[in-house]
């Protein structure tokens, strides 16, 4: 067999096992000729020249999507229906090149069934308007199969319809920019003509007019602090009901104190008010707010096991018959019929077939185990050969892997376990800020009392810690935009300020510190001879078990054998003869060898002309610059490994971490998370780091729970941070630009409180102008985002 | 009346206008998806080639998508 590098023209990948070569271009399988042949019979063909090898293989398994048939079932699923004219949103994962869009856009090219179809890239979804007496749902959806992309429908898009999308802050920030322009507008006369009024002469023009602007201006502001500033007071109240003072306290206070002393002000026809000084004050804190509420729509950080079960699953009536049972149907004692592909929903006995159960989804183990007759399968397992028959022993709810999510830790909302920066500093700033008020005032009651009422008014508004406010949302914002181009993706600002106190560091073992994408097999035995090792690896090719194709492209090259003859022990191995001799190729009892001291790893037995000749150990490659990271994070805080397997690894993890790190093994996933309750006890700030839904509560239970995804539009559990494989070696660094971040932060409090300062002069003296307040105030708070931006700028470019 | 009146007015109906405009964009989720619609723009107005013409523009400069 000769090797070939070339690229297959469908999905890129390179086609070195075989070719098919079809209209003059190599194809790496048969699924994705038949795409091109699909897309080029209907004039789709433009798919390729937009984007070149775009495509993916379709894995479409026509009876997966059998429950789409139930009517109840579609129901739950379309957004609309009049019988005929169905709409759904569905979610493609496979979207990410303007060739998708293009393709699920022109979906009606291949079926005039769908009447439209529209794609929202960021969310990867597509909503399609089709014909469902036409071409019903499970139709569609196989119909979007064939061409490689699968939509995903899982449990959670039938749940209690999803809260409708929040856009009040874009409401808000609208209008308080609406304002904050036509006030502006409105104070300019007063601006160049600071000294006019109707005693003193000056502008006729202006004083004749002067009342009708003001009240505008009220007019203006007046929506302004009764929607776009709510936020502020009902977080400043909830804050002093607790007996706490946030930041939103002082803010608060400054803004009232601007809009009452501003009305009082034009009432009396003292002044014109600060109402340019409010509106611009709340626009720019509702524009942090904005800058800071960055989102990455196609990455979920909320997923649990619902976003991955199925709908429904084909359950096996006594009577032999099938149907098709929701999942949460399903009882004690049922009987399923799980498909190739197929998720095992709850925890169950085979009772029929042989089981290759892929448990990724679960533990991260990228190798899948053998299961037979009458052993135990658990919920979350994939079965990747033939179909198989269970027999539940819990419900879904009750398995165990669900019930972790009946802990409560997935029920409070981490935030409220965290004070920040900003609301730590907000209580110093109110008592500080409030004192001077009063000194001040009662200075000037003594020495010129007309006078005291402004001055403590004025110190207020000048003190109010706009410029203080801003500086968190818009270095963490603009942090997190600078780790989501580093593939490090968090779920908020806030989980940036939680890195910065990390002080120990908890690590899952199997796809977490291992990868799952490369495994080597060492060799355990007799050495095999060259003719030995041709049979297998010719033996190998006819075997479809994972097994086989990971040792298969790992032997080297031979020359083809003929093989006479071939048989397939399921759930034993593999026995074929040729010229060359006879070879066993399965479990340590298939080959003869009964007494394995491996048993506690996976293993591939060889025994040729009935001997027992050794075994391919299999074991995962742990991560690039593991040592390094671990190397360097044990200088900084506390390191643990908790892995659900067992101690196998034991001593090749002695010898590649640091010594303090601790190990333990044969972690159940509620001990994961208790483990973390008890470090957080002893007053650890924890992270915790791991990448299955069996480390779902200790990741929702640590400060921060970072999970490590291969790809990161397939699969993460909950979290706060979804971190790219690849880039696992910067981890540290990362941590390391979140506690510079943090130091920024810090800076740009004395930054603003200088400014501060220099208002309280003009305050507390009596002579803060309207004008001023307007000038001061601004500037401080560009100055404080132009700092935040380009000192975090500075972070990201170190970061490389 | 003055003049002032009438432009105050005017200035106002517009600007009000406008803000109405805006608020009933957002409503309709216009800016939800602020990225799709700038790759649809740049796709061809004629999908369906005819058979000569497929080869003519084989090679065409792929749009850049940044994620």
């Amino acid at each position: 067999m000769e090797m070939n590098t070339d690229h297959c023209y469908h999905c890129g990948t390179p086609c070195d096992k075989t070719t098919i070569e079809f209209d003059g271009k190599p194809f790496c399988c048969q699924g994705c000729k038949t795409v091109y042949e699909i897309l080029s019979e209907n004039d789709l063909s433009y798919y390729y020249d937009l984007q070149g090898q775009a495509g993916a293989t379709p894995k479409i398994n026509e009876g997966k999507y059998d429950f789409l048939g139930s009517p109840e079932i579609v129901e739950q699923l379309v957004e609309f229906s009049d019988g005929n004219v169905q709409v759904v949103n569905l979610f493609v994962p496979h979207i990410h090149c303007s060739s998708c869009i293009w393709v699920l856009e022109n979906l009606n090219k291949l079926n005039p069934a769908v009447k439209a179809s529209q794609v929202d890239f960021p969310k990867k979804t597509v909503r399609i308007t089709y014909n469902a007496s036409e071409l019903p749902l499970k139709n569609l959806v196989l119909l979007m199969g064939r061409i490689g992309y699968e939509p995903n429908i899982s449990l959670a898009d039938i749940e209690p319809k999803k809260k409708p999308v929040n856009r009040s802050l874009i409401y808000k920030l609208g209008i308080a920019g609406f304002a904050f322009g036509n006030v502006m507008f409105l104070s300019f006369p007063e601006y160049f003509d600071l000294s006019s009024n109707r005693e003193s002469g000056g502008e006729f023009w202006l004083n004749e007019y002067q009342n009708l602007f003001r009240w505008l201006m009220f007019l203006f502001s007046l929506p302004v602090m009764l929607y776009s500033g709510r936020d502020y007071f009902v977080s400043a109240f909830k804050g002093l009901r607790s007996k706490m003072l946030n930041i939103d306290v002082p803010i608060a206070l400054g803004i009232l104190t601007l809009f009452l002393r501003s009305t009082v002000d034009i009432i009396f026809d003292w002044g014109p008010g600060f109402f340019d000084s409010l509106t611009g004050l709340i626009f720019f804190l509702l524009l942090g707010k904005f800058f800071q509420q960055k989102t990455y729509s196609f990455l979920s950080f909320e997923r649990d096991y619902k976003s991955y079960f199925p709908i429904a699953v084909t359950r096996i009536l006594p009577d032999g018959r099938e149907e098709v049972a929701q999942v949460y149907e399903v009882k004690r004692g049922d009987r399923l019929l799980i498909r190739n592909e197929e998720l095992i929903p709850a925890d169950a006995v085979i009772v029929k077939g042989n089981g290759h159960i892929d448990y990724s989804f679960v533990t991260g183990e990228a190798e899948p185990v053998l299961r037979q007759n009458g052993d135990k399968v658990f919920a979350g397992g994939k079965q990747l050969n033939g179909a198989i028959e269970i027999e539940i022993t819990k419900p879904v709810s009750q398995s165990y892997l669900t019930q972790l999510w009946g802990n409560s830790v997935f029920d409070e909302e981490k935030t409220t376990r965290f004070q920040t920066l900003t609301d730590s500093i907000g209580k110093r700033f109110t008592v500080a800020v409030l004192s001077i008020a009063f000194v001040a005032a009662a200075f000037w009651l003594y020495y010129d009392s007309k006078n005291a009422l402004n001055v403590f008014t004025a110190v207020l508004i000048i003190a109010c810690p706009c410029a203080i406010a801003l500086a968190a949302p818009f270095t963490l914002g603009n942090m997190l935009r600078i780790f989501g181009r580093k593939k490090f993706y968090l779920k908020n600002a806030g989980v940036i300020e939680r890195l910065a106190q990390i002080d120990m560091a908890i690590f899952d073992k199997t796809g977490t510190i291992t990868t799952s994408s490369t495994t080597t097999a060492f060799y355990e035995g007799m050495p095999l001879t060259e003719a030995e090792e041709s049979v297998l690896k010719n033996t190998l090719r006819s075997s479809n078990h994972p097994l086989s194709r990971a040792l298969y492209d790992m032997l080297s090259e031979h020359n083809i054998v003929t093989i006479d003859d071939f048989t397939e022990h399921t759930g034993q191995g593999i026995e074929a003869s040729t010229e060359l001799g006879n070879i066993k190729v399965g479990s340590a009892e298939f080959t003869g060898n009964g007494a394995s001291a491996r048993d506690d790893s996976t293993a591939v037995h060889i025994s040729a002309n009935d001997a027992y000749k050794g075994c391919y150990v299999f074991r995962n490659e742990y991560r690039d610059g593991i040592v390094e990271v671990f190397e360097e994070l044990s200088h900084k805080m506390k390191l643990a490994i908790l892995s659900g397997d067992n101690s196998g690894e034991k001593q090749r993890l002695q010898e590649l971490l640091p010594i303090s790190t601790l190990l333990y093994f044969d972690q159940k996933p509620i001990d994961k998370l208790h483990f973390i309750k008890r470090a957080q006890g002893e007053g650890h700030k924890v992270m915790m780091v791991g990448d299955g839904l069996n480390d779902a509560g200790a990741l929702a239970q640590a400060d921060v729970g970072i999970a490590i995804s291969e790809d990161i539009n397939v699969f993460s559990p909950a979290c706060d941070a979804i971190l790219d494989a690849s880039k696992f070696k910067e981890l540290f660094a990362y941590i390391k630009a979140s506690k510079r971040a943090v130091g920024i932060i810090k800076l740009s409090f004395f930054l603003s409180l200088f400014y501060n300062v220099i208002g309280l002069f003009f305050a507390v003296t009596g002579q803060l102008e309207p004008v001023i307040a307007a000038i001061l105030m601004p500037l401080s708070s560009i100055s404080v985002v132009a700092f935040t931006t380009v000192a975090t700028n500075l972070i990201g470019r170190k970061l490389g | 009346m003055s003049v002032i009146y009438v432009l105050l007015a005017i200035s106002l109906a517009v600007a009000v206008l406008f803000f109405i405009a805006f608020i009933v964009s957002v409503k309709s989720g216009q800016y939800d998806d602020d990225y799709t619609p700038s790759v649809r723009m740049l796709f061809e107005d004629e999908l369906i080639k005819t058979p000569s013409e497929k080869k003519k523009c084989k090679q065409k400069e792929a749009i850049q998508l940044n994620e």
